[in-house]
């Protein structure tokens, strides 16, 4: 089973990301369960999402306390919310920000992971540039696809033009590649 | 098919496909995602013909369905937690007037404290109303209960809540078959109302009933839940059938085989208990787990022969009855009637709070060794507890406890 988290502010995408994610994966005949953890929905308040991936049919139904992968869609919450909370050394940490992990005060602590498994990438930036919003979820999506190789980037395209449609679906194919580009060398080196 | 679908989605598709001709909403969360897909089903033309009346409150969502039902239309609508309250009164008179409605609860807490997150409490206030009560063990099976519910409710004339836990399995997005209209036909024939309101044949629906036939009346609404004890396994073999999956049960069994505890259970609990058992059968302890389909009727019969093997009974609670433990425990024991083993009721999952595979494990273990005591709480965290109780000793004034644990999970450690 491959368990990731999604944190993020209202607004930003988090539970649809976790959808796509599910989406993707359930395309490549795998079984995938995603899942929000709502507060009080509101725009900007932090907000987490889950998924799941696994071979098997999935019965368990807990919040991933213990994840193999964490996505922060807004780096602002790493000061006011415990976004890291149980990933292992051996996890994946993507991180949505064009500052690198030093930049951000977290030089010292990514040491303990392998280097190939952590990224920050600027998917906000990505998405001004390719869907006119900062809405990160796609561009974001792409990079974990290149950095875990958990899903493939043409089952995330076919996952987002299975939930939109037209000019929107397009672009955040394009965000979702470009995102991906900046990735896979070090992906394929992995 | 499978398709990765939200459940709510889900849900609202197979209701169309049960062909619905009236559908009355108030939203409520979390069971509004269902509504709302209805609403552009609707509006669409894939569901029709069918009127979808917005309404003003819960209680006038129940009444239409009340009036739309009497009038000869298959009716449905869906609640939650305050919504079921607000509606309550008629809760009573659509099962009193054997009216039947199916209605979706997207399980959720009660206040006070207002609580948005997921529990029983909702259904466990109205579990005596009247109405079959159907918990959904998993998604797939929300979908196809409400399949169930229709042919039940229709047959017996008597409504049907179909209990779906708020965003565990209302909100999860998961591989789920939706089954064809196709499928829903062959199960589900045209509704054929043993009471209608026609002009042209006039009765009237509603009478005052005194002394003098009250218990008779009573009595029958007592007749069709036993009635409903044996249709409903037949009907749930009816549809595997069709559906090539087994869905709807009375109860269903998991390695009840030689199984010195077993954990009674319902709704979206089930399979994290299912996950936790296969791990404490691997180290040898023999466990099993029951989960219970329906509340309403209680098959007390099928669960005394269930848990014939049984030394010991955790019943896992996810509602609180404040000065006894919980009702479905008390249920259970009374399936156990003549049976000197111990039922412990353990309060877990209240207003959202997650139940863990670790929490569980650790619970059964417990459990196995007779270390439990008659109640307990899950994961309670006993410190905070212990100082509202000195706040509450120390002074006269100690404020709402509601505020004074919330502060308290928030200071500094």
């Amino acid at each position: 089973m491959f368990e990731i988290r999604i944190h993020g502010r209202g607004g930003q995408g988090v539970v649809t990301a976790a959808e796509l994610l599910s989406i993707a994966a359930f395309r490549e005949g795998q079984y995938a369960q995603a899942f929000p953890s709502f507060g009080s929905e509101r725009m900007g308040a932090p907000v987490v999402s889950f998924c799941r991936i696994d071979a098997a049919p999935i019965r368990l139904r807990e919040p991933i306390a213990h994840p193999d992968a964490i996505i922060v869609q807004d780096p602002t919450l790493l000061t006011s919310v415990d976004v890291f909370g149980g990933i292992s050394d051996d996890g994946w940490v993507l991180i949505n920000s064009s500052r690198d992990f030093a930049e951000l005060g977290l030089g010292d602590w990514v040491k303990r992971f392998h280097p190939a498994r952590v990224r920050c990438v600027g998917a906000s930036e990505l998405a001004r540039v390719h869907l006119g919003r900062p809405l990160p979820g796609a561009p974001l999506l792409g990079a974990f696809a290149a950095l875990t190789g958990a899903i493939q980037l043409a089952s995330l395209d076919a996952a987002i033009r299975e939930r939109f449609s037209g000019a929107i679906a397009d672009r955040n194919v394009a965000a979702a590649a470009a995102a991906f580009a900046m990735i896979e060398p070090e992906a394929v080196a992995c | 098919m499978l398709k990765q679908l939200e459940c709510s989605r889900a849900i609202a598709e197979v209701i169309a496909r049960c062909r619905p001709e009236v559908i009355c909403a108030y939203p409520i969360t979390p069971q509004t995602h269902i509504v709302e897909a209805l609403s552009e089903l609707c509006r669409t033309g894939e569901l029709a013909p069918c009127e979808y009346i917005n309404v003003e409150s819960e209680t006038s969502a129940l009444s239409v369905a009340v009036g739309a039902s009497a009038a000869g239309a298959r009716a449905y609508t869906a609640t939650a937690s305050q919504g079921l309250l607000h509606m309550a009164e008629v809760v009573y008179n659509a099962a009193g007037l054997g009216l039947p409605i199916v209605m979706t609860l997207g399980n959720r807490a009660l206040g006070a404290p207002i609580n948005i997150w997921n529990d029983h409490s909702d259904a466990m206030a109205l579990k005596d109303a009247g109405w079959i009560q159907l918990f959904a063990r998993d998604s797939q099976e929300a979908v196809d209960l409400h399949i169930l519910a229709f042919r039940l409710a229709e047959e017996l004339s008597i409504p049907v809540m179909v209990c779906v836990d708020g965003f565990v399995l209302t909100h999860s997005v998961e591989p789920l078959d939706v089954p064809s209209q196709e499928q829903v036909d062959r199960f589900l024939p045209p509704y054929h109302p043993v009471q209608v309101l026609d002009v042209s044949d006039p009765v009237s629906i509603g009478a005052m009933v005194g002394p003098e036939a009250y218990t008779e009346v009573r009595y029958l609404a007592h007749h069709k839940q036993q009635r409903a004890l044996e249709r409903l396994p037949e009907l749930a073999a009816e549809l595997a059938v069709i559906l090539g999956r087994t869905s709807g049960a009375l109860l269903h069994p998991y390695r009840l085989d030689e199984a010195e505890t077993i954990v009674v259970a319902m709704g979206s609990v089930t399979g994290t208990i299912e996950v936790a058992i296969d791990e404490l059968r691997a180290t040898g302890l023999a466990i099993g787990a029951i989960a219970l389909c329906a509340f309403r009727p209680f098959p007390l019969v099928e669960l005394a022969q269930a848990l014939a093997p049984a030394k010991r009974v955790i019943v896992i609670e996810r509602s609180l009855a404040p000065g006894l433990g919980g009702a479905l425990a008390s249920n259970v024991r009374m399936a156990l009637q003549g049976r000197a083993i111990p039922v412990r009721t353990v309060i877990a999952g209240l207003g959202g709070r997650p139940i863990t595979r670790v929490s569980l494990r650790r619970l059964f273990t417990s459990a196995a060794q007779d270390a439990l005591d008659d109640l307990t709480f899950l994961d309670l965290d006993t410190g905070a507890i212990d100082r509202e109780l000195a706040r509450w000793g120390d002074q006269r004034r100690s404020g709402p406890s509601a505020e004074n644990l919330l502060r308290d999970t928030r200071r500094p450690r």
